[in-house]
């Protein structure tokens, strides 16, 4: 068995040789990074019902498609991308080249979360490889199915002189941080952020921060009620309220609560039945401390609850649950729900709602709920979040097109389609220059002149009539 | 004379700085600095400034640094003026909402990156080009709508003291300039700040980046190290030369992409000596100690700091020095070996070792087995050359045939990789640095029916349609585009009547 140490190196050595660079090696293993994921789609499946009880269908849309469309779009746009992006040229450096290179960093890190145990490793890999890196991939122990299974496969289908697993708890990643990455991409809570931020500091490595946060979504004004409730309840109890992106709470007025609650209720039972425990579409708590966890904070809280609010254990089953009349200062306001517990808090008016959110840590995503569009932009233009998305939940994530990350608090960095790849890759200023027009460059030698500055002043001058960013020198 | 500040910090029992931040962040949150208008007055207000306090910099560059008035106007000032006119004239394009590429779902939705501030950010600047290299960040950040904190480099302490007049021209809370050593630094850096924009060494940086990891803080780190300059054989050596002469002794090589060392092969050493001797006389005069155009070491630290580089190395030319006016003539040296003291750290300073290596593979090699530099020069007429160079060695940036000149392009982002930095600035790059891009998806609660797919009960008929419909990305071509909407309509048309409860 290779130690840490012996695998950092293995890959370094190979990153060295230059293996990773071509097109076509990034080809072949994004290709067969998609053979292993189709090839593997049913116990895919089945591991990560094992882990989270996740139905068929959320797993299906959420972890295998989605990566799976991330990994096509890249493929087929890759070479693209890999291409120089020439920069203008104005008069003075006709003769010059200037375009920026995108190159791959080395070997990059990249840290999974247990809520998407294949997208949260895969998605950040996809890029990686695009852009020409060896990767180590640790998986989240806490969804061991899923770490178990991709430390099979991973090795069984991709390079394995340049991408390697490593499995283990919190120690393990712990001593893994104390080597040197060339990026450390990190999806999880902003405690462990700290000290992965601590870590990299030591050697100067940039990092991405996929954190997370409390995610308001506020409803307010003229609203299409029924379509509102099922949009909420879809986004919310997507793998049981433990995405980083689901609505974390509601904000809205008293009669805006008083008509969303029936209409709440409606879509619950009509997407889970009358029991949802029942349903075989809706999941479970990822583990018994979650569960604790989600219980002791319903427990301690002041609200009223509406709907829901039954657990059991055994199950590591929580009811979707509503609760109301809550305060600020309530247990369920102070930290990311990440369950399937829902809080109404009611404002008087838009400006409450804004300043409430405003007065929190920025989230990863916004959500605002009307058919009135001058809400929509009011809210947009006076709060500030990773991502924002009106009249749904979650999938605004789902657009390659869109960076997906956080800001302040809910993280630094984003990633998906392209994004990745840039994350992935330095951007490296090239400028070739020829040996002619020494004359001109003569102008920029000792002994400096009054005359000879004003030639330069006067051929810096064109940048103001917008004829591109280079000077004469 | 008291600061009003310094009253209130007295009497609040707060730092000074954090009640600097403090209201800065107050200025901030009061939304003014948002408005494109405020943005682009105070970006023609900085502009004012180095216009009419011309004669103050040069002056204090010139007690600083020993830069001569045409150094700093050309050096300093010039690049300074460009980044703000840029801004000035994109600043409306650069703050627009970005469309995104729609797909065949978000045909009827709004999808775009709307680009916002950040905050409060704090831009610590360098004594190197300390007008530069403080207010070039200071630009991005006024352009994307932030306050921001500056902190000038207290070693260039009159051009520091210069920059305590900003706040005539700036508005004074939403750009406060905080000026002091290492422990007010240490203290500005207890703060929260929503960017934090550091120039200066790798040593620092590790510092700063450490502080920022509390708040979870991004950071942007202009750092150094030593950069290479490789000279092939087959090049005009002339030309190179001089380009390299006038590269290596700006600033009297205190500059962070300076060429920091030659490698060339051992056949072509000596006429590289040679063609440098005569520039080092053509460009700074037989005595370069009394010629108005030659700088000075910043201070007597960084002048015995580099004098002890060179003590275990041949000279070449020059050598010759003052400490009492932290001088050191432009010197070369030769036949340097990798063990010596003069290639364990950065220069910085007018010094030129010439290291000997067999050719490029040989260079290429030298050159990785280091840290990757801020810059790497290659000297050829060989494009096999450069193109090799390019893809076998990755640097911060790369310039062939040149030195310096590639820090002029706005549109090229300039930046360090690994030691050398993180992040990148310039232009439009300082404006996206020091911004948040926010995904924006702007949906309707109408055509609901189509939702229905994605909502349990899921059957596996459902399964197939979702799939189907909801995520298929597929990259077509127009003619497929259009075959694909009427699809998708026929499909959605079915799915409504199959679906429909």
């Amino acid at each position: 068995m290779e130690s840490q140490k012996q695998v950092i190196e293995r890959l370094r050595t190979a990153f060295r040789s230059g293996v990773t660079t071509p097109l076509h090696f990034r080809l072949t293993q994004l290709q067969a990074l998609l053979t292993l994921l189709e090839d593997n789609e049913p116990q895919i499946l089945e591991a990560m019902h094992k882990d989270l009880a996740k139905p068929k269908f959320e797993a299906v849309l959420s972890e295998i498609d989605l990566v799976v469309n991330d990994l096509c779009y890249t493929i087929s746009n890759l070479h693209n991308w890999m291409q120089p992006s020439y920069v203008g040229k104005n008069l003075a450096t006709k003769l010059d080249d200037c375009f920026v290179r995108r190159e791959p960093l080395g070997l990059v890190l990249i840290i999974g979360a247990w809520n998407y145990p294949l997208q949260l490793i895969v998605a950040p890999l996809i890029g990686a490889i695009a852009a020409g890196n060896c990767a180590i991939l640790k998986p989240s122990e806490v969804s061991k199915a899923t770490e178990q299974l991709l430390s099979e496969l991973i090795p069984k289908y991709l390079s394995q002189e340049c991408y390697a697993v490593m499995c283990g708890g919190a120690e393990e990643t712990k001593l893994l941080l104390e080597n040197r990455f060339d990026h450390i991409f990190y999806t999880g809570s902003q405690a462990v952020a700290r000290s992965i931020l601590q870590a990299a500091a030591v050697h100067l490595t940039p990092v991405t921060l996929e954190l997370g946060g409390k995610c308001p979504c506020l409803i307010y004004g003229r609203l299409d009620i029924k379509a509102g409730a099922k949009r909420l309840v879809w986004a919310k109890f997507f793998n049981v309220g433990q995405s980083c992106v689901a609505p974390d709470y509601v904000l809205c007025t008293t009669e805006m609560r008083d008509a969303l609650l029936p209409a709440i209720k409606d879509a619950l039972e009509e997407f889970y039945g009358t029991q949802a425990q029942q349903s075989p579409d809706y999941g479970r708590i990822i583990t018994d401390r979650h569960y604790d966890r989600l219980m002791e904070l319903l427990g301690k809280s002041e609200g009223k609850v509406v709907i829901g609010g039954d657990g059991v254990k055994e199950d590591r089953y929580i009811a979707p649950t509503v609760i109301v009349d809550l305060k600020e200062s309530d247990a369920l306001m102070q930290e990311e729900i990440f369950g399937p517990i829902l809080p109404i808090i009611t404002i008087e008016s838009l400006d409450q709602g804004i300043s409430f959110i405003n007065q929190r840590e920025k989230p990863l995503a916004l959500y605002v709920f009307s058919d009135e569009s001058r809400i929509v932009t009011t809210v947009l233009e006076r709060t500030s979040s990773g991502g924002f998305c009106s009249n749904d939940g979650i999938v605004h994530m789902t657009l390659p097109g869109l960076p997906f990350g956080g800001v302040g608090a809910s993280g630094m960095g984003s990633y998906h389609g392209r994004w990745t790849f840039e994350t992935f890759s330095h951007r490296r200023g090239c400028m070739l220059r020829g040996w002619g027009l020494e004359r001109i460059s003569m102008l920029r030698y000792p002994p400096y002149s009054e005359r000879r500055l004003g030639w330069l002043r006067w051929a810096t001058t064109a940048k103001k009539k917008g004829w591109g960013g280079c000077s004469v020198m | 004379m008291w600061q009003l500040t310094e009253v209130h910090s007295c009497l609040s029992r707060m730092s000074r700085e954090q009640l600097v931040v403090q209201q800065a962040r107050k200025a901030f949150l009061t939304g003014r600095s948002k408005p494109l208008d405020f943005r682009t007055q105070q970006l023609k207000s900085l502009k004012r400034f180095i216009t009419e306090r011309q004669k103050e910099i040069t002056d204090a560059l010139k007690r600083d640094l020993n830069k001569s008035e045409n150094a700093t106007l050309f050096y300093e000032l010039l690049g300074l003026e460009g980044e703000i006119n840029l801004a000035l004239s994109k600043l409306s394009e650069w703050a627009a909402p970005r469309p995104v590429a729609k797909n065949l779902l978000t045909i009827s939705d709004e999808v775009f990156i709307q680009p916002e501030p950040l905050g409060v950010v704090l831009i610590i600047g360098a004594w190197n080009y300390p007008i530069s290299v403080t207010l070039q960040p200071l630009v991005g950040a006024i352009a994307a709508g932030n306050a921001a904190v500056v902190k000038p480099s207290e070693v260039s302490a009159h051009t520091a003291k210069v920059m305590e007049l900003l706040p005539l021209y700036l508005d004074p809370e939403m750009y406060p300039v905080v000026t002091g050593g290492v422990p007010e630094t240490q203290e500005l850096l207890k703060q929260r700040f929503d960017h934090i924009f550091y120039t200066g060494s790798s040593t620092v940086g590790k510092v700063v980046m450490e502080a920022a990891a509390c708040h979870l803080t991004p950071v942007t780190l202009e750092l150094g190290g030593k950069s290479p300059c490789y000279i092939d054989k087959d090049c005009d050596l002339k030309i190179a030369c001089r380009r390299i002469t006038w590269g290596k002794y700006v600033n009297c090589g205190q500059t962070c992409i300076a060429p920091d060392y030659i490698l060339c092969e051992p056949s072509i050493q000596n006429k590289v000596v040679e063609e440098i001797r005569k520039c080092i006389k053509e460009f700074y005069t037989e005595d370069p100690k009394t010629f108005r155009d030659y700088g000075r070491i910043i201070n007597q630290r960084h002048f015995k700091r580099i004098m002890a580089l060179i003590e275990d190395s041949t000279v070449a030319v020059g050598g010759e020095n003052d400490e009492s006016q932290c001088y050191i003539a432009p010197t070369v040296l030769k036949d340097v070996v990798p063990e010596s003291k003069v290639m364990q750290e950065e220069i910085f300073g007018p010094v030129l070792p010439i290291v000997p290596v067999n050719g490029v593979n040989e260079a290429i090699q030298f050159i990785n087995e280091r840290e990757k530099p801020l810059v790497l020069y290659v000297f050829s007429s060989s494009k096999k050359v450069i193109k090799q160079m390019m893809a076998e060695t990755s640097s911060g940036g790369l310039l062939a045939n040149d030195c310096l000149v590639h820090f002029t392009v706005s549109d090229l982002p300039f930046g360090g990789v690994g030691n050398s930095g993180i992040g990148h600035y310039h232009g439009k790059y300082t404006f996206d640095q020091l911004s948040h891009l926010r995904s924006c998806l702007l949906k309707k609660l109408s055509m609901e029916r189509v939702n229905q797919v994605r909502y349990p009960p899921h059957s596996a008929e459902k399964v197939r349609w979702a799939r189907l419909l909801l995520l298929k990305q597929v990259n077509l071509g127009r003619w497929r585009q259009l075959a694909h909407a009427a699809m998708l309509a026929a499909l959605a048309a079915f799915v409504i009547r199959r679906f429909l409860r």
